[in-house]
């Protein structure tokens, strides 16, 4: 601690330099915690994925529908628990750009499948009773400002017209990665007033009795539909959601190579302001020597002034991904679970620690062989 | 007592046998110090004069353990630094050797009291003890109302003095100064001179001083004159026998 005044001290010598260097460790940081929020945006319906459901759907692909009468030929498969069904709705609330997901959902079965979304029970009985009700997931309830009671018109371009809800309850999550920005709607409403594609649903999710039977209930599903019309392939709900992530693109991928080019960059900026620091100080290094400081000392110091420099910097760019992260998703509900969570800062934390270390060695290296007498002549 | 023929004196604080410094430059190789001998009583202000590059410096780095002879000894209070690793250099540093260039060689982004509590941080002192014994080094120096100034708000002389502070800071066995008037007006000089005769006198200190100036070498106690790599008296401070 009672060498920190020294450390610190060296940050003014050229405050350019050290606010260009903050600068860019700040940029980089800022960078990586929209990168790691995007991919845990889009990978948190994989975390949240139930291991004991499975989804069905139609084989050729996930816009295809499935017949309803498969609902009642799903259950007779053996572990199976329950099976319910929902539907793409694909309407726009006031403006296409406020996208958020709605489905059509069989009433009957919905909450024994998907128990983690807590709605009071008065609530979702008013549900249930309104063949025109609706329930909408607390995040996009609280973007538009609705409240139980509102009436929401919802364009719908698959079906044609405006069609109007009543706001009959809010769900809420139960873990903090749980999806929040769906909106329930009744699977038979919507397949009385549409004017076509009657009697088939979207895709079914079963509940299954215990995880380690999702192999042989999957292979049972699509064994039973096979060759007719309308083919299944069914997996288990995560590796769903990773498909779904994967459509997206390889976003995974794409965060760690952009990551890896600028904390390569970084490293050659953090290196080259260490670098001229130690370079243009040699006679004052050489002084501390002199007055008894240990060549592994002058290390340590070189160190600690690198590995500051990335720490604040660093600090700096995720306190300020941090903010933008707590604006909310800047997608308008693309990214429903926007959330920079305390173990990816700690990890960019520790990356800025990283860069300072790597960044700092050779010109600490160098500082700790310099000898004295040398380090005095260029005086 | 200083004696440089090699014979040992009574008490002696450093003594230096045999001391030879090469260097090596490309093919060539320069032989500074060519088998010098020394030995300095505890008190003694003690002048070295000679010519530009005959070794002054290399000397005084020599007996401050600032680098390592090619072959010899020194000796302090006992300690034989030519023989230590360089960690066990450093910290016999800390302790016993202060030092004062020509260039003063302050830290310019620390100010006058940071500068003078650089090696109190190699100390276990605390804080406040730390603080009490850099305003007592500077008010010894006579810059009490300088502590929170930078070095560039400083005369030469007061940055000069600044050095000398940290030099007595943390209460070294001995004092080393490289030409430490060298850069400096006469009336500076003269305050320079002063406070390091003051600290001889005074306090006991050991002083050894090189410098080309004739008014530095009188006060000195002694004048020894770097001759062909060793040392000699000066004829007229030669003690008569
Ligand atoms: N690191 C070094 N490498 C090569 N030659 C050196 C080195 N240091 C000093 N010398 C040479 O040694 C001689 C003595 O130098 P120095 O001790 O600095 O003399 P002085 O201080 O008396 O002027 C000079 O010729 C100088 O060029
Ligand atoms: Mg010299």
């Amino acid at each position: 601690m009672r060498f920190l005044p020294l450390i610190l001290r060296n940050f003014r010598r050229k405050k350019t330099r050290t606010i260009l260097t903050v600068g860019s460790i700040a940029v980089a940081l800022f960078l990586y915690g929209l990168l790691v929020t995007i991919d845990s945006a889009l990978s948190a319906g994989v975390d949240v994925a139930g291991a004991d459901r499975l989804v069905v759907r139609n084989r050729i692909s996930l816009i295809l529908p499935l017949p309803l009468s498969y609902q009642e030929r799903l259950r007779q498969i053996p572990h199976c628990i329950e099976v319910t069904h929902a539907s793409w709705f694909g309407g726009n609330y006031q403006d296409p750009r406020n996208f958020f997901p709605q489905f059509a959902i069989d009433t009957e079965t919905w909450r024994k499948v998907f128990p983690e979304f807590a709605v009071p029970d008065d609530q979702w009985q008013a549900f249930v009773d309104d063949r025109e009700g609706a329930i909408s997931g607390r995040g996009t309830a609280e973007r538009f400002g609705w409240k139980v009671g509102d009436r929401i018109p919802l364009q719908a371009p698959i079906w044609g017209g405006t069609w109007e809800f009543n706001l009959r309850g809010i769900y809420d999550g139960t873990r903090p990665g749980d999806d929040t920005s769906v909106m329930w709607l009744h699977w038979k409403y919507l397949d009385e007033r549409r004017p076509w594609g009657k009697g088939v649903i979207g895709w079914y999710t079963i509940r299954i009795d215990d995880p380690a039977n999702a192999v042989e209930v999957a292979e049972a599903a699509d064994a039973r539909f096979a060759n007719s019309p309308f083919e299944t392939s069914t997996e288990t709900e995560k590796a769903f959601a990773t498909g779904f992530a994967r459509q997206i693109g390889n976003i995974r991928l794409l965060v760690v190579s952009i990551g890896a080019v600028v904390m390569f960059t970084l490293l050659l900026v953090t290196g080259a302001t260490m670098a001229s620091a130690v370079r243009e100080r040699v006679p004052e290094l050489g002084v501390l020597k002199t007055v008894g400081f240990a060549d592994t000392g002058v290390l340590a110091l070189v160190l600690a002034e690198s590995v500051l420099l990335a720490l604040v910097g660093g600090g700096l760019g995720l306190g300020l991904a941090k903010l933008f992260t707590l604006r909310g998703d800047p997608t308008g509900g693309m990214l429903p679970v926007f959330f920079l969570g305390g173990q990816r800062i700690a990890l960019g934390l520790a990356l800025a620690v990283a860069v300072g270390l790597l960044a700092g060695a050779a010109p600490a290296v160098g500082a700790m062989r310099l000898r004295i007498v040398d380090a005095l002549r260029r005086v | 007592m200083v004696s440089v023929d090699g014979t040992d004196i009574p008490g002696s604080l450093i003594r230096v046998r045999h001391l030879n410094k090469q260097y090596r430059r490309g093919s060539e190789t320069i032989d500074v110090l060519q088998g010098l001998n020394l030995d300095v009583g505890a008190g003694e202000f003690v002048a070295f004069m000679g010519p530009s590059g005959s070794g002054k410096t290399t000397l005084l780095n020599l007996l401050g353990g600032l680098d390592v002879p090619t072959s010899g000894s020194v000796t302090v209070d006992g300690d034989e630094i030519t023989s230590m690793s360089a960690r066990r250099l450093s910290s016999w540093r800390a302790r016993h050797v202060g030092f004062i260039f020509q260039m003063y060689n302050l830290i310019p982004v620390l100010t006058a009291a940071q500068n003078v509590e650089l090696p109190l941080l190699l100390t276990r002192l605390g804080a406040a003890r730390r603080r009490q014994q850099v305003a007592t080094a500077l008010a010894l120096v006579g810059l009490s109302d300088r502590a929170k100034h930078y070095p560039r708000q400083l005369s030469g002389g007061q940055e000069q003095r600044v050095a000398i502070a940290r030099a007595i800071v943390a209460d070294p066995t001995f004092l080393l100064c490289d030409e430490p008037t060298g850069d400096l007006d006469r009336k500076s000089g003269d305050e320079i001179l002063d406070l390091l005769s003051a600290l001889s006198r005074d306090h006991g200190k050991t002083v050894l001083i090189v410098t080309h100036d004739p008014r530095a070498a009188e006060r000195a106690d002694v004048v020894l004159h770097l001759d062909k790599g060793v040392l000699v008296h000066d004829p007229a401070t030669e003690p008569v026998a």
